[in-house]
This record gives C-alpha cells, sequence and structure tokens, in this order.
C-alpha cells in the first residue's frame, strides 16, 4: 500500500470540478429544496413510480448529459476507461441499481447532500459503500482473503 | 399528490434546472467522476491510492452545506415549495444493506449512477450497458418492494 505522489496543481480538476457539483447541488437546493440524488431521479422516472418531482428533475436529468456532450463536441474526448466485461458491467448494474433503491441513494444523495447536511444516515451509508467498493476493489486486485 | 406543489413549482423556469443538470455533469467531468479507471485508483487503497476523489466530494461537501443550512431555516425554496428533505436519522437493514450492495457494484465497475449517464452519452457501450442493467436492478427492486409492499404497509406505517 502506498499513496500516489501528486503535485498540488493535480488536485485542481478534482476540486474545481466538486465545486461545480457543489454549486449544482446548491441550486438545486435553493430554488426546490430537495436534496440532488441522482439515483433517486432515475428510480422516479419508472413506470408506477411518483413522479411529482419529475417536473424539475427531467430537465435537470437533460443538463446533466447534454452539457458534457456538448463539451466533448466542441473539446475534444476526455479521459474514460472502462476495462470491466459485459458480464461483471451487467452484475455491477443490477447491484448499483437495487442498492441505491433499497438504501434511498447514491454518492451524490448520500455521499454530497447527506454529508453536507451531517445526515447520520448518510454519514453511515457513505461509509458503508465506499467501505464495500474498496473491499471488492482490494479483492479484486489483490485477492486479499481470497 | 402535487397539484398544489408543482403549481408552486412553476415560477421557476425549467432553464434553472438545467443549469443546475449542466454544473453536476460538467464538474463530473472535469473532476474525472466519469472516468471509471479514476474511480477504481481512488477505491484501491491496497494499490498506489490516488486521494483525489475524496477532494471532489470535499469541494462539493463545502460548496453545498450552506445552502443546505439557509435553505432549510428559510422552510420555503425560491420556487415557493415546502423543503422537503430525507430524514438525518434512523439506521435501518435497508439502508445499510442497500449500501453495501451499491457500493459492491460501484467497485466492480468504478461507475456510480450519475458518471455512468455521462458516460453512456459520451458513447461508452460498456457504460450503456451498466446503465440498462442499473434501470433493471432499480425496476426490479419496485417490483419486489411492490410485492411485499402490500402486506408490510400496516407494520412499517409510521
Amino acid at each position: 500500500m502506498s499513496v500516489l505522489t501528486l503535485e498540488p496543481a493535480q488536485w485542481l480538476p478534482a476540486l474545481f470540478g466538486g465545486a461545480l457539483i457543489g454549486a449544482a447541488v446548491a441550486l438545486v437546493a435553493l430554488t426546490h429544496g430537495r436534496v440532488t440524488g441522482i439515483s433517486g431521479m432515475l428510480g422516479g422516472l419508472l413506470p408506477g413510480a411518483d413522479g411529482a418531482q419529475r417536473r424539475w428533475q427531467l430537465p435537470f436529468l437533460l443538463g446533466l448529459v447534454g452539457a458534457p456532450l456538448l463539451w466533448v463536441l466542441l473539446s475534444g474526448p476526455v479521459a474514460m476507461r472502462l476495462d470491466a466485461s459485459a458480464g461483471v458491467l451487467l452484475l455491477a448494474g443490477l447491484l448499483v441499481g437495487y442498492g441505491t433503491r433499497l438504501g434511498n441513494g447514491c454518492t451524490s444523495g448520500h455521499g454530497v447532500c447527506g454529508t453536507a447536511r451531517l445526515s447520520r444516515r448518510s454519514l453511515a451509508a457513505t461509509g458503508l459503500f465506499m467501505g464495500a467498493g474498496m473491499a471488492v476493489v482490494a479483492l479484486a486486485r489483490h485477492g486479499f482473503g481470497a | 399528490m402535487t397539484s398544489s406543489q408543482t403549481s408552486s413549482a412553476r415560477a421557476l423556469p425549467p432553464l434553472v434546472s438545467v443549469l443546475a443538470g449542466a454544473l453536476f455533469g460538467l464538474g463530473l467531468l472535469c473532476s474525472g467522476m466519469v472516468d471509471p479507471a479514476k474511480v477504481l485508483a481512488f477505491l484501491d487503497v491496497l494499490g498506489r491510492w490516488d486521494p483525489r476523489l475524496a477532494g471532489v466530494m470535499a469541494a462539493a461537501v463545502a460548496v453545498a452545506a450552506p445552502a443546505f443550512w439557509w435553505v432549510a431555516r428559510r422552510g420555503r425554496a425560491l420556487s415557493g415549495a415546502p423543503v422537503e428533505l430525507p430524514p438525518t436519522r434512523g439506521l435501518d437493514a435497508r439502508l445499510v444493506c442497500g449500501s453495501l450492495l451499491f457500493g459492491a457494484g460501484w467497485g466492480l465497475a468504478g461507475l456510480c449512477p450519475g458518471p455512468a449517464l455521462v458516460a453512456a452519452a459520451l458513447g461508452s457501450g460498456g457504460a450503456l450497458l451498466f446503465v440498462a442493467a442499473m434501470l433493471a436492478g432499480m425496476g426490479l427492486h419496485r417490483l419486489l418492494q411492490g410485492r411485499s409492499g402490500n402486506s408490510l404497509r400496516a407494520v412499517n406505517a409510521p
């Protein structure tokens, strides 16, 4: 185990990107009085779901995918490496979809919004999903305990 | 529900929400969250750990926190809608199991819901497959919940 050596400047995209995400969350909180939870918005799109919030969530999702698409079209591709096989992606997607609905949130709803509100439920959820993610990566890459 | 709520929310143009979504999406792009390799490098604490995603989260939390504090105190959003935030207390098995399952899936692929949507929109076939499976997982939860909900509702009612 070691930590990647990073120049201060190498932190800037992370911090600036994070601040943009925070600004988006703040804007939704101020204008609609709600948390910004992407998994919750997607769950609300399913047939039969209570879509009371779709009125602002659909435009939000449009901006969410539209702006990066426009950015990439104008300024060129970004780094995006996805190595997982189709089978692993299917399993991972099922787990993420089912788990975020069962646990009522994901990285945005619990990780960012819940943490910003010092919600005990969200702090616990964030610790658990980060811990589980770290354990799975440790197992897959280093086979510890296997 | 909704006729009173949605009519009060009409005061704000949808463009405000498009803007919020755009900020969120560009933040994911800029921070590297849409790159599964970078996410996995953050989760790989036994390898050469890349701590930067903690910086993404810390910056997002620092910017969002004052807005939540202010709007919660005000009680009403700028749209006129009442502030409705999820409960902050009360751990239960659903939260614990759901978060563990989500984390396991996150660690398998390096994708969580927001970045997966963006990566799929940017043309990643793998991310598209992930998103399809994710929606199926959400649908599955809905189906199972609907089935057990009828018998459990009386017990779970607050």
